[in-house]
């Protein structure tokens, strides 16, 4: 699952790294370090992120990429 | 009339961050024609940001960095293939291996590249790197693996400095030479140049400012190390050449477009000025090889290497393309963009270099968290946060409505000082990296154009 974050928009709340710590992780007091291809076993909790995320910077996208389309 | 312009052949040249989204935006929009898209890279659209961060600290494989898709974008891909020249009174455009795409109207969003070692010969040597391209990156982490016993890196921009973060982090020995007076000055100026000396400092960066690398020395074919203009040598076994970036467009020498070293201009809807300066309305463009007009920027040209940029535009530039005149949308997005490195989290909104005070709003240098605000002739123009990013949208406004400067004393976190003082932004011919923005129209009293300089 491909995931990019409108690091401009973010604000540092850190929701997505409650949510899916093992994608998403404040480094220092509010730089978000974030894994661009999430494994597909994260898949739930990715979107659970995306969707709390306050400020919707997150962007998912639901299949993993199926080539050149 | 509007109908016609939701149909016909549109080709995107370039098919990255800004290719990728105006390709999304032109379907959202309603583009039914035949939409392609031309890249001289053979991945699909990648994202640049974790090159130089998650992916340096070996925490992302440079392969793993692919943008995901808004929508199906319905197109045809040619990837792998370089655009050599545009015929703009035939309409098509011209491909490397010979091939001609006819078009009815043209995107490009062709970007930037990494400016090389002025000297061929050394920058070929095994251990010469610089970062733009996800291979760039994947070679470059390799090295990072390997446990080099020191990194060199040349120049101390956004990308310079990330690079060193990275080496930090990782345990990696550094230095950084810059040729200005401190890291970050070209885009942020002397109060947070002098802030992101001391934390590469504290860091344990050896951090070489004033100097330039006058050679880079090797030995069968291998990097051995440097020496500087003050006469020092530095033993390095891996040199990144972070001097900023090159414009994209000698491709477009003979297309009698507006194209040059600071980028292809043209007009706030994305419309490309043809070297007569008139307006052509099937050629458009976006992102980092754009150069446009910014009214609150006293409509200066500006050419602005940022993410959110490339976004904004290629959304405007596509919105443009299949809609008519009194539809069209100019691209007015205040500019930002944010970096992270040494733990910190900066993010700018506005143009820090059009500016000539600054005053720390809130916080404090000494706390490493504070906003810096910039004003131009008693006007706000741009604000930096140093991890108080939540505060930013509120001085965005004071942008936009072109609030005067200095701001009204924040209520929370006020700061120890709050006189201004003068924003210090150095003529980019001094600095060894380029900057991000660059304002390339005229102000008599600033020098602030962009320039072709050497190391
Ligand atoms: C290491 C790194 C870190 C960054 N970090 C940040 C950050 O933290 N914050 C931020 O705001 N911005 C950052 N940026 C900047 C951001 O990535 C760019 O602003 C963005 O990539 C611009 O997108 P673009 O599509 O306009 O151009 P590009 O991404 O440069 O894409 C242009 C594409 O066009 C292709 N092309 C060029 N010429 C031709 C031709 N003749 N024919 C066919 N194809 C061609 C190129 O190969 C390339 O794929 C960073 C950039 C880099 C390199
Ligand atoms: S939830 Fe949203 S705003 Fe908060 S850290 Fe994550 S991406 Fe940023």
């Amino acid at each position: 699952m491909k995931i990019v974050v409108d690091l401009n928009r973010c604000q540092g709340y850190a929701q997505c790294a409650f949510l899916a710590p093992q994608v998403f992780e404040m480094h220092g007091e509010e730089a978000l370090r974030y894994t661009p291809l999430a494994p597909e076993d994260q898949s739930e909790r990715v979107r659970r992120a995306a969707a709390a995320c306050p400020v919707q910077a997150i962007l998912v996208e639901e299949e993993a990429g199926p080539g050149v389309r | 009339m509007s109908a016609d312009l939701k149909n016909g052949r549109i080709v995107v040249v370039g098919a990255s961050l800004a290719g990728l989204r105006a390709a999304e935006k032109l379907r959202d929009e309603g583009f039914t024609g035949s939409l392609t898209m031309v890249g001289e890279e053979s991945q699909l659209p990648y994202d640049r940001p974790p090159l130089s961060k998650q992916v340096l600290l070996g925490r992302v494989r440079a392969e793993d960095t692919g943008l995901p898709r808004r929508r199906e974008v319905g197109a045809q891909w040619k990837l792998g293939i370089r655009a050599t020249g545009v015929d703009p009174i035939g309409k098509h455009l011209v491909l490397a291996d010979g091939e001609q795409l006819p078009y009815d109207r043209l995107l490009i969003a062709t970007g930037t590249r990494a400016r090389p070692w002025p000297n061929p010969g050394e920058g070929a040597l095994d251990g010469v790197f610089t970062l733009r391209t996800s291979d760039d990156a994947a070679r470059l982490a390799e090295r990072f693996d390997a446990g080099p016993r020191r990194v060199l890196v040349i120049g101390a921009g956004f990308t310079g400095s990330e690079i060193a973060s990275a080496c930090r982090e990782r345990g990696l020995e550094v230095t950084v030479a810059e040729r200005g007076p401190a890291p970050l000055v070209g885009a942020l100026g002397g109060a947070l140049g002098a802030l992101a000396a001391r934390l590469q400092l504290a860091h344990g960066v050896d951090l070489r400012c004033g100097v330039t690398v006058t050679a880079l020395n090797g030995r069968n074919g291998r990097l051995t190390g440097a020496e500087l203009s003050d006469g020092s040598r530095i033993e390095a076994d891996v040199a990144v050449v972070a001097l900023g970036a090159m414009r994209n467009t000698e491709w477009l020498a003979a297309s009698g477009l507006a194209a040059g070293p600071r980028g292809l201009a043209c007009d706030a809807g994305c419309r490309a000025f043809d070297m007569y300066g008139i307006v052509t309305d099937d050629v458009f463009v976006a992102g980092d090889v754009a150069r446009f007009p910014h009214p609150l920027f006293e409509y200066q040209m500006l050419s602005l290497e940022h993410w959110g940029n490339a976004v904004e535009q290629a959304e405007v530039a596509a919105h443009n393309m299949v809609n008519p005149g009194p539809l069209r949308r100019p691209h007015l997005a205040v500019p930002a963009f944010w970096s992270s490195q040494f733990g910190l989290n900066i993010k700018s909104v506005g143009v820090p270099t059009f500016s000539d005070q600054v005053v720390i709003a809130q916080g404090s240098l000494e706390e490493r968290r504070l906003v810096a605000v910039y004003g131009y002739r008693g006007r706000i123009t741009a604000a930096v946060s140093v991890n108080r990013a939540k505060w930013l949208e509120h001085y965005q406004r004071l942008i936009e409505t072109a609030a005067p400067f200095p701001p009204e004393p924040a209520a929370v976190d006020q700061p120890a000082s709050s006189t201004p003082v003068p924003s210090d932004v150095p003529d980019p011919k001094l600095l060894s990296h380029g900057p991000t923005v660059a304002l390339t129209g005229h102000q008599p009293d600033r020098r602030l154009t962009l320039m072709r300089w050497s190391g």
